[in-house]
């Protein structure tokens, strides 16, 4: 607490407000990309904290923007915490010196109740009446400076998505900050004088803390008052235009509605599948020329390999990620700015909830069918905890792409190509292959719902905000910040683990006069002996198991893994060609069957187990995964291999 | 009027009796017993529903019901749209057919 304003005076300002009120556009506005993201410690919950300067300069902002809330009565662990961080009562988190109360300009009804209720608690407070130009152009009419004198709190226009749209708040903060430290150094010097004339000014008097809200009948008290304030400051709302009406029409229809998202969730889907496929190529030949200069530049050795094998490819695998997780963000981003995501939801509300999730799942489980990293980075749209870690659980059951190297490889050494009626054999197994993944994941929801979370019931209470025009801004920061958050927190895991892995895979080196291939005689060949006893039941032989523990890297690296451990060389293209009659000659139909099963379900992703881990802050969820997966992949595997041997009659 | 009394009027019907296109005005929101929201106990479902704007006097309408079983529905109260399930709908009472004015 500083006794007299310095030049870096810091204060604590609070960003509160309700759902879709164009907080976190505020924000942005405010702190451009001077923020961090982080997890409040111990919750899923997004801490975002940014910061500011004053007008003049000379005043340091640290600005926290707190989950979205209807109230103080917290109805979702989101809204806890945001009344937690108001009153100072969560762990290692100072209590704010100012709130910002954000409120809606064009929709004041929902948000005003908010304000008043906040009020009560008695800390200097102002409100940012925001979207303040298109409630003008909307046709509202509201008496500011009446709203201003019936609240007795400062009330200044925002417009979030425009420049110098934030100046007019800075400058309320800068007084009510300035008048703070006046009143704290009037306290301490104890000059009563000052501090009587400081509060006589009304408009920022000291307001006294009330006891919270309890009783409905309290809560329809604040509504009255505030529509009272309402109609006494003049609040007028126009009509509802035309075209968004005729918008609702079309996107809600029970029958035009779902064909609209159905087109729009395959646009989406096709475009992390395909737009990313050149990106994610030039990733992989860049990472592949800078290793192959690398290995030219240096002496042969553990070095040379740790840097080419173990970083420079772990480092590519990790942004290889990057262009689908773009994509994919760029599309939720859209369609959460424009309004749509919420009425998406609400169609699919019925469909999902019967196996126990939320219509939110829906991206986040369709994008999985690229890549399951991006999948669980877009939970992050689910409010509701529960369903969002039922989301998580099952989003490896989706197919991803890196899946289907493995299945190409296999069906097409298997499966005879003919045809059955007028579809391919081949291409009939690859579909049960992704039809398996669907009913493990109905299944596995289904048992969440019935087990442990099917506890209490969930109301829907989704509010459909109007339409938008997404802000370009919002975008690009939105962008900026998923990128961080994946580059900074999950892929130094990923990073971490690759190493890890090419370590066990290139140490120790192969004994003098060895024969077999220098995998063989590594730690990851040693385990993936030891992990044969686990696996000759489903039909692995060791081959198998010592490819398999390089391919926890990624699925698509246990191709070339069994290439190195069948002493094959050559390029990936080429690769596939040799390995095709070899593991055709060296396997049975069976193994090939169950090590199909086992893919389709089995944990074989670190990088997902990387992010869960990040994206629920605890260990609990990517043990939970890992168990359920591995348990369903080896049930599935021998059940496969043993009725295709009873088929085949092999032994 | 208050919300805490547990008598209606006996032409008010459950929120979750309208329609597409129905309208009414709220009459009252019960306190069920159906009571947390969500995972921090704290806010029963009626609460919620009148902090959301639920509110003696406050005209609905109920703009869209999803296919087949018109369940969850879109309700215009106030100048927002919330989407809820039949379920939470039925702690609404609301007098049905009026227009409905501004606030009371």
């Amino acid at each position: 607490m500083s006794r007299k304003p310095s030049p870096e005076t810091t204060c604590r300002v609070a960003l509160v407000g309700v759902p879709n009120c164009g907080k976190t556009a505020l924000f942005n506005r405010l702190t451009g990309s001077r923020q961090k993201v982080a997890n409040y410690p111990g919750v899923t919950v997004e801490r975002k904290e940014g910061s500011f300067q004053s007008a003049d300069r000379r005043r340091h902002y640290q600005l926290i923007d707190l989950p979205g809330t209807y109230s103080l009565v917290p109805a979702t662990l989101d809204e806890a915490i945001t009344r937690d961080v108001i009153n100072g009562k969560l762990h290692n988190e100072a209590a704010p010196d100012l709130i910002v109360c954000v409120v809606d300009a064009t929709n004041l009804k929902l948000s005003l109740r908010l304000v008043l209720e906040l009020r009560r608690l008695g800390k200097p407070m102002v409100v940012a009446l925001n979207m303040s130009d298109l409630s003008h152009r909307r046709g509202f009419k509201l008496d500011r400076a009446r709203l201003e004198s019936e609240l007795g709190l400062p009330v200044v226009a925002t417009v979030a998505v425009a420049r110098a749209g934030e100046r007019d708040l800075i400058r309320a903060l800068d007084v009510m900050s300035g008048a703070l430290e006046a009143e704290r150094a009037c306290v301490q010097r104890a000059a009563e004088d000052d501090l009587v004339q400081l509060l006589s000014t009304g408009k920022y008097r000291v307001l006294q803390p009330a006891e919270p809200l309890n009783t409905s009948a309290e809560i329809s008290a604040t509504q009255r008052e505030a529509r009272r304030i309402l109609s006494v400051a003049g609040y007028v709302e126009p009509l509802r235009t035309r075209a968004l009406a005729r918008l609702d029409a079309v996107v809600m229809n029970p029958i035009a509605g779902p064909l609209l998202l159905a087109v729009l969730l395959f646009a989406v889907f096709q475009a992390v599948f395909s737009w990313a496929a050149v990106p994610m190529d030039l990733i992989n030949t860049g990472m592949a020329s800078l290793g192959a200069a690398v290995r030219d530049a240096m002496p042969a050795g553990p070095l040379q390999s740790l840097l080419v094998d173990g970083v420079i490819k772990g480092a590519g695998s990790v942004l290889v990620f990057l262009p689908q997780i773009l994509i994919l963000f760029l599309f939720i981003l859209l369609l959460e700015d424009s309004g749509y995501l919420p009425r998406a939801a609400f169609l699919l509300d019925k469909l999902m909830g019967s196996i126990g999730l939320s219509g939110r799942s829906f991206i986040p489980l369709l994008s999985s069918y690229a890549c399951a990293i991006p999948g669980i980075m877009a939970t992050r749209t689910i409010p509701n905890v529960r369903d969002r870690m039922a989301t998580i659980l099952i989003a490896p059951l989706m197919t991803c792409s890196a899946r289907l190297p493995v299945f190409a490889l296999i069906i097409s050494a298997f499966i005879p190509n003919r045809s059955v009626g007028v579809f391919n054999l081949r291409g009939l197994v690859l579909f049960a292959l992704y039809v398996a993944g669907v009913l493990g994941a109905v299944l596995v929801a289904f048992v969440m719902k019935r087990a442990s979370f099917g506890t209490s019931y969930h109301p829907l209470l989704l509010e459909l905000p109007e339409y938008h025009w997404p802000n370009l801004r919002n975008l690009v920061v939105g962008l900026y910040e998923r990128t961080m958050i994946f580059l900074a927190r999950v892929g130094t895991i990923i990073l971490a683990l690759m190493i890890v892995l090419w370590f066990l895979a290139s140490f120790p080196g192969p004994p003098a006069g060895a024969t077999g291939p220098a995998i063989q005689y590594s730690f990851a060949g040693m385990l993936g002996r030891a992990l044969q006893t686990i696996f000759a039941p489903i039909g692995f032989n060791w081959q198998i198991c010592v490819a398999l523990v390089p391919g926890l890297a990624a699925r698509e690296v246990a191709v070339g893994a069994l290439g190195t451990v069948y002493a094959l060389s050559g390029t990936t293209d080429n690769l596939d060609a040799a390995l095709r009659p070899m593991i055709a000659s060296s396997w049975s139909l069976a193994t090939a069957l169950s090590l199909l099963a086992w893919y389709v379900f089995a944990p074989q992703c670190l990088s997902t187990l990387a992010t869960v881990k990040r994206e629920t802050n605890s260990w609990r969820y990517p043990l939970i995964m890992a168990g359920y997966l591995f348990a369903m992949a080896w049930v599935a595997s021998f059940a496969t291999y043993r009725i295709a041997l009873a088929f085949t009659g092999g032994a | 009027m208050d919300s805490s009394s547990r008598t209606s009027s006996p032409a008010s019907v459950p929120l979750a009796s309208l329609h597409k296109g129905d309208r009414g005005v709220v009459v009252e929101v019960l306190e069920t017993d159906e009571g947390v929201v969500g995972e921090a106990a704290g806010a029963t479902i009626g609460r919620r529903l009148i902090e959301i704007g639920f509110v003696p006097g406050e005209p609905v309408q109920v703009i869209e019901e999803v296919w087949p079983g018109g369940d969850p529905m879109a309700v215009r109260v106030g100048s927002s749209v919330f989407a809820l399930r039949r379920r939470e709908a039925r702690a609404v009472l609301v007098q049905p057919g009026a227009a409905g004015g501004g606030s009371p």
